[in-house]
């Protein structure tokens, strides 16, 4: 259990006073992967900085499983450090170091002998799926292979809690999806708790349960990403999902009108998912009941969370009314929400 | 006797020219040990003082960095006259090899200690920040980070300082150090000898090119960044 209470962080220069984190409040979950999102100086690194004790708050407490962070001497803080993993968005490895080597080093920190390092790193190693590739430097990896190397070190001393701070920022949509799928991997098999910092929403819908997001300074919304995603309520937020859930909303309205102009005689449904329908085979259902009609889709996005699916998706029917009608009527059933953006 | 010529290669007295190579090196090695670790140590103590809220720790580094910058703009003919009453205490004598290690030491390792210095601060904050975050101590990150991260600007700098040690040694031989700089000034120069001129000449460059061979090649050896 993580819990921040009236956290503030006010850094002090000869231009002024600068307030990174306002008052925070926060209590995570042991076991939970909580998401910090929002955009750049947001002050989500230096709300994390504060979990390790790289950087102090100007007031307020920072508790984790009961030890209070700020109150720790220079020995105790330490100690507490090799219970806390970091991952970075530039790997922040050793070049002088193999891969090995680099997994080792926390390790060599916690004063592991020799032996039982090896045993271990070779263990990591494996468990991020970096096997045969423990002898090479840092130098000869990809991205990926570097922040999987990031996850071994961080693991190493079975942290309590693993830090990611914008760790798939510099990777590319597929590797950043190899690496979250492998943080959730660790996630579920060490019941480790996860701070994830990023500022893409992909990331926290893919694996987070709870999501804090930050603005200016200060948290101005939480809750289940569930919660947060079907029913945002700052500005901000709508923003950050908006571009998660629907990227081409403009897009679709253009193709709408465009095919309202081609099938005037079709109709165009929007369905509305909130994840309650499970994973209920929707369309084929339709289809099947109503052979006659002829559905395309136009554009949907739909996003699984780890609660169900959310998102949206549009079909333009045609058929007779008889059809349509009772087509409607069982997405209703079905409990979609649905609107009928055209209908001759 | 064909004075003035540069190739009368039986004046030469290849016992003494022999002895005069080792004197040289062995100048070089031993000032340049001495520098190494006095330059790892000055320079560590600068990185450390650099971007210091405390107001001792602040003046600490001005005043090294000071130090560390009048000693690096004094040259060096006038340091050996300025230190010869302290060799004299220290090493007794004047005159020898020995003689000329305390000012060697004393204007290679502030220049050392400044390249020292710069190879740290390009380790990337981020790798500090890392080890800070595993729990390292101060000393472990110097010598688990810092020292092997650096490895590569240190070599090739102690390469640099070495070669420039090469012509202190040859200055010092000039007043008296011994060394092949010694041999060239009174049995060249002063004999009217241009053979042994030329010869101590080869022979310093040989020296020079050796050790920048040898550096090089260590610092290929151990720089991993790019493969
Ligand atoms: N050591 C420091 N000294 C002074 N100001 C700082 C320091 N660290 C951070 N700040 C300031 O605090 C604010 C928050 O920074 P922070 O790095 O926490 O933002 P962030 O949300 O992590 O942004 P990003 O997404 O760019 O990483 C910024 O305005 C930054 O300039
Ligand atoms: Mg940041």
């Amino acid at each position: 259990m993580i819990e921040f209470k009236d956290v503030t962080k006010t850094f002090t220069s000869k231009d002024g006073d600068l307030t990174a984190v306002s008052d925070v409040n926060l209590n995570i979950d042991d076991g939970e992967i909580y998401g910090i999102v929002g955009y750049s100086g947001a002050g989500k690194s230096t709300l994390t900085r504060m979990l390790n004790g790289l950087e102090t708050p100007t007031s307020g407490e920072i508790d984790i499983n009961g030890d209070q962070i700020t109150a720790l001497s220079g020995i105790e803080l330490r100690k507490k450090r090799q219970k806390i993993g970091m991952i970075f968005q530039h790997f922040n490895l050793l070049w002088s170091r193999t891969v090995i080597q680099n997994i080792m080093f926390p390790l060599e920190v916690a004063g592991m002998s020799r032996k039982a390092r090896q045993e271990k790193a070779q263990h990591l190693v494996d468990l991020v799926g970096l096997t045969g590739r423990e002898h090479s430097y840092p130098s000869e990896l990809s991205g990926g292979q570097k922040q999987r190397v990031g996850i071994a070190r961080a693991l190493a001393n079975d942290p309590e809690i693993l830090i990611s701070d914008e760790a798939t920022s510099a990777l590319d949509p597929q590797t950043t999806d190899e690496v979250l799928d492998l943080l959730l991997e660790i996630n579920k098999k060490m019941n480790l708790s996860i701070v994830l910092i990023t500022h893409e929403m992909h990331a926290i819908r893919k694996i987070c349960d709870h999501v804090a997001v930050m603005d200016d300074g200060k948290v101005v919304e939480q809750g289940t990403v569930f919660n947060v995603f079907r029913n945002p309520k700052q500005e901000i937020t709508k923003r950050f999902v908006s571009e998660e859930v629907d990227p081409a909303l403009t897009d679709t309205n253009r193709i709408v009108e465009d095919l309202i102009k081609s099938y005037p005689d079709g109709t165009i449904v929007q369905l509305v998912f909130h994840g309650d329908q499970a994973k209920l085979p929707i369309v084929s259902e339709m289809i099947h009941e109503f052979p006659k009609l002829q559905v395309s889709i136009i554009e949907g996005s739909i996003h699984q969370t780890q609660e169900g699916s959310i998102g949206s998706l549009y079909l333009q029917i045609t058929g007779n009314k008889e059809s349509m009608d009772g087509a409607l009527d069982l997405l209703k059933k079905m409990r979609v929400e649905t609107e009928v953006i055209h209908r001759d | 006797m064909t004075s003035g010529s540069y190739f009368a290669f039986k004046t030469v007295d290849w016992a003494n020219m022999s002895a005069a190579t080792w004197e040289t090196i062995w100048m070089t090695i031993v000032s340049m040990i001495a520098v190494a670790i006095l330059g790892v140590l000055l320079g560590l103590l600068l990185f450390e003082t650099t971007a210091s809220e405390n107001i001792w720790v602040k003046v600490l580094n001005a005043v090294v960095s000071f130090l560390v910058n009048v000693f690096r703009s004094i040259p060096f003919i006038i340091l050996i006259m300025l230190l010869l009453p302290i060799t004299k205490n220290l090493v007794g004598t004047i005159i020898g090899p020995t003689a000329a290690l305390p000012s060697l030491i004393v204007s290679a390792a502030p220049f050392y200690a400044r390249m020292v210095e710069l190879a740290f601060h390009e380790i990337d904050r981020g790798v500090i920040e890392a080890a800070e975050s595993m729990g390292a101590t101060g000393w472990q990150i110097v010598y688990k980070v810092l020292l092997p991260e650096s490895m590569p600007a240190l070599v090739s700098g102690a390469t640099v300082t070495t070669i420039s040690l090469i012509g202190y040694t040859a200055m010092a031989g000039a007043i008296g150090a011994g060394g092949l700089g010694n041999l060239a000034y009174i049995d060249g120069f002063q004999a009217n000898n241009n053979t042994i001129v030329l010869v101590a000449t080869v022979i310093i460059v040989i020296i020079v090119f050796a050790f920048q061979f040898i550096g090089d090649f260590l610092v290929r050896r151990i720089d991993k960044r790019t493969l």
